[in-house]
């Protein structure tokens, strides 16, 4: 179904990459050096997870422009006005953070949030940016998010889901300490780095397989999260999956649960059951809904999910998950999709939840 | 109710339980720190017999990273999925809410007293100088 | 959650099909008769050859009792599961296992290196289960072990043990060093349907060279436990992505320990990628969770536990009662005694189904 109202935030938005080249300016002299001599600046950094003309990548009406047209009037055109968007929360999976030199990586990982930020954000103020890191070297991550925290338009850290190594492993720690210190949520986005295959079950051949695959990388992600007890160390964090699906979100409840009544020892800083903390800390973009197309099947999916705060809206665009602005499922009781629109992805972003509080509040005064 | 004499309070050393058998059902009698206490030898989550389990503490954290064990001898882990139970209240670490053990009451009476009866007390004749653990039921 | 259903369930006297038991061998000597001197002597030497750090202890060290029932320890020494006698008194007869399916997941060379020495494995722990096992106690039923990262000769002990009734699966690690809907393995398809017996998979604690996780390994055993589901996720999208039933209609496999409340959400993923991305797989014909409505059955061990137990109903209602198996993975901690762990309720004709007739059906018993 379509949006019953406008005003809705979108909290899955994809950025076009630029071409390697407009990266230049925002490089130091020895990375524009080595970029151009190299050669590395006529390729085009796209992420294996995300072949640009595969469906996965972009829906087949979203692909072309029109003629004159700029990017951004092209995003405007098709992921913003259709939709009434009052805010969305956009990232640019920009593929430098698979690079294994962390120099390169870090620097070129700069350059993109530079480059979002005065190219995007300056200009349209709906959108709102994610911080890109990279998941194999904290101290860069750190130092980049040290440097673009005082942008308040940044309202998450962005890291793939399959990264280096699970993103609830201590070394990561100083990265989520950071983003807490800020009040940025963690985003962690569908996709890898390929460090590891896919799944646990080893390189698959299709690009299809890869991409059913990216939910199991979720749930081994949060159970990373919770065992290692990040939630406990950093207890104002927020974790949100983007582009992760959710119908499995029943069975990691109640899989998780079960681990800790049996092996509760082995990680004795878990103090309540597991499922509470994830209802608490742990957020799901809307789309891909990859429930049953029959309505009663997925509202019995939302009855196992036991939270009405777990949904964030989104889009996912340009990824073609729906058709038109077809963008919501049948089946949400109405109660719910007013939260999924406005409500949880306030909850889920501080920083969204303060600027509205200000806004708020100067309108209040003028009146 | 009716007293049942289950043993010596020698035979059940603190940190140490006893199975036995009373009315067809099988009880666990638990030595905690000199006080004694009688469970259901069955786990409420999955039916595993308790006293083959292990009678320790209860692990805990400040923090990740941060291991302690504390009141030792006061928690039994089931033998089967290792379910944590206070053996003072029968009650599920885990599930204090909805999962507890069955208890019974439990006493420890003098020779002298109980030979004035009444009692049951099927395997062995109860001497006065004797102290006793005693199950009602 | 202590629900009242089990005092009278207690007292029924349903006859079960239990779908994971594991023989273990008090000692590697026990396969002595039938390995040769050369792989004796070579087991002597350099013992397995794994892919993972450890020979003989575990790098997620398993919780209590070394992840066994603590009461499942025989009293003249040797692990849990070695001794038959204690198997008929502790679990076979106490809970009325008609016929118990044996994965007989030690030291079956699955996850061997060395092919040779695989191949002598295999064949040896065949040979054992049934003189050791099948032939003592006919409640049981042999599960013929292969190596699955060596199809050739999996093919041919598949066919060889196939003569004999009382093997009634064909027991692979879905811990391979590739998807196993990759080609290589098919020629274990191509003798599983030849001889028409079921497939089953059953996680092993050997990686195949992947982490058990596309993130990297875990750190904790809680960890690499949930993972009993999420790395046997993979292994359905290939098989079926592949074309493995196309190629192969008549091939069954059976998930032993994995859980089964995941499956609806996996079925729903796959069908929504595959109509966006059918292009790339002309070779999957119909949606992707019609060939897992059809070819594969779930054991329930370890059995979700949602707060509200009816939940489990829905989603059993949308895998279909018939595909359910019952699994007590004896004798292992997480253990599925089924007097208890069944929660919720069922019609006569569904708790036949789920605890015996799918079973009896899929095996042919």
């Amino acid at each position: 179904m379509i949006l019953p109202r406008p005003g809705a935030i979108d909290c899955d938005l994809h950025l076009p990459l630029p071409p390697t080249r407009a990266l230049l300016p925002r490089l130091n002299d020895f990375w524009r050096e080595q970029l151009t001599t190299r050669y590395i600046d006529r390729t085009n950094f796209q992420l294996q997870s995300y072949p640009v003309n595969s469906p996965i990548a972009t829906r087949a009406d979203w692909a072309a422009s029109r003629e004159g047209e700029t990017p951004l009037e092209k995003l405007r055109r098709e992921a913003l006005d259709p939709f009434g968007t009052r805010i969305a929360v956009c990232s640019m999976l920009h593929g430098a953070i698979a690079l294994f030199n962390e120099d390169m990586n870090a620097a070129i990982v700069s350059a993109v949030n530079d480059f979002v930020a005065a190219e995007w954000l300056d200009r349209e103020p709906r959108l709102r940016g994610s911080i890109l890191v990279t998941g194999q070297s904290a101290a860069h991550s750190v130092a980049e998010i040290e440097r673009l925290a005082h942008d308040k338009r940044f309202v998450q850290v962005l890291l793939p889901v399959m990264s280096d190594f699970l993103p609830g492993k201590r070394q990561m720690w100083p990265i989520y300490a950071a983003a807490q210190k800020h009040g940025l949520a963690i985003g962690l986005h569908a996709g890898s780095t390929y460090r590891n295959s896919p799944t646990g079950s080893g390189w698959g051949s299709y690009q299809v397989e890869d991409y059913i695959g990216m939910s199991t990388a979720f749930e081994n992600a949060i159970v990373s999260f919770i065992a290692e007890g990040v939630f406990n160390e950093f207890p104002d964090l927020r974790l949100v999956c983007l582009e992760s699906g959710f119908t499995f979100v029943p069975t990691l409840l109640w899989r998780i649960n079960k681990e800790w009544r049996g092996v509760r020892a082995e990680v004795p800083w878990i103090d309540r059951p597991p499922a509470e903390i994830v209802k608490e800390r742990v957020r799901f973009t809307l789309q891909p809904v990859d429930a049953p197309r029959d309505p009663k099947a997925l509202a019995k999916v939302i009855e196992h999910m036991g939270n009405d705060d777990f949904l964030l809206f989104s889009t996912d665009y340009p990824h073609g998950h729906f058709e038109g602005v077809d963008c919501l499922p049948e089946g949400l009781p109405d109660s719910l999709i007013r939260k999924i629109l406005v409500d949880n992805p306030l909850a889920a972003y501080p920083r969204l939840a303060q600027e509205l509080a200000r806004e708020a509040a100067a309108l209040e005064k003028a009146r | 109710m009716t007293k049942h004499v289950v043993g010596t309070i020698d035979e059940v050393a603190p940190g140490m339980s006893k199975l036995v058998e009373v009315k067809g059902r099988e009880i666990g009698v638990f030595n905690v720190n000199g006080s004694f206490y009688a469970l259901a030898n069955r786990c409420p989550h999955g039916g595993g017999s308790l006293c083959k389990g292990v009678v320790t503490g209860l692990a805990l954290s400040d923090r990740p990273g941060d291991y302690k064990l504390v009141r030792m001898g006061e928690f039994l882990r089931c033998p089967w999925h290792g379910w944590e139970f206070e053996i003072k209240t029968g009650q599920s670490y885990c599930d204090p809410k909805s999962t507890r053990v069955r208890q019974f009451n439990v006493s420890v009476e003098a020779g002298e007293e109980l030979v004035k009866g009444p009692y049951v007390a099927e395997s062995f004749a109860v001497a006065v100088e004797r102290n006793y653990i005693v199950v009602d039921l | 959650m202590n629900a009242p259903l089990r005092e009278t369930k207690a007292v029924q006297k349903l006859m079960i099909v239990d779908c994971d038991i594991h023989p273990i061998q008090h000692s590697p000597r026990d396969l002595y008769p039938w390995l040769s001197k050369r792989w004796i002597e070579h087991y002597e030497t350099f013992g397995p050859h794994v892919r993972v750090g450890l020979t003989g202890s575990q790098v997620f060290p398993r919780m209590s009792y070394a992840g066994q029932r603590a009461d499942a320890y025989p009293a003249n020494g040797g692990p849990p599961g070695c001794d038959l006698d204690l198997m008929i008194s502790q679990h076979l007869d106490p809970i009325g296992v008609e016929a118990g399916m044996l994965v007989s997941l030690s030291k079956g060379g699955m996850e061997e290196r060395n092919q040779d020495f695989a191949q002598a494995l295999s064949h040896a722990v065949n040979d054992w289960q049934m003189e050791e096992w099948v032939r003592k106690e006919p409640r049981l039923k042999a599960g013929v072990v292969v190596p699955q990262e060596d199809a050739e000769f999996a093919a041919r002990e598949i066919k060889l043990r196939a003569r004999e009734q009382a093997y009634r699966q064909i027991i692979i690690s879905p811990r391979s060093i590739e998807p196993l809907g990759r080609r290589r393995y098919w020629p274990i398809y191509a003798a599983a349907q030849e001889v028409g017996l079921p497939l089953g998979l059953h996680p092993s604690a050997f990686s195949g060279g992947s982490p058990s996780t596309g993130g990297g390994w875990p750190t904790y055993y809680m960890q690499e436990h949930y993972g009993f589901s999420t790395g046997v996720a993979g292994n359905i999208v290939s098989l079926i992505f592949e074309g493995v039933f196309e190629r192969f209609p008549g091939m069954k496999v059976a998930l032993i320990e994995t859980g089964f409340t995941w499956i609806p959400a996996l079925g729903w993923r796959m069908d929504k990628q595959w109509e966006r991305m059918r292009k790339e797989t002309p070779q999957v014909k119909r949606p992707p969770s019609e060939y897992l409505r059809e070819h594969f059955w779930f054991a329930t061990q370890p059995i979700e536990e949602p707060d509200n137990p009816a939940h489990l109903v829905d989603v059993i209602d949308w895998i279909g009662w018939d595909r359910m198996l019952f699994s007590t993975d004896y004798p292992h901690w997480d253990y599925d005694d089924p007097r208890h762990c069944i929660r919720f309720q069922m019609t006569d004709a569904q708790r036949n189904m789920l605890f015996r007739d799918n079973a009896k059906a899929l095996y042919r018993l």
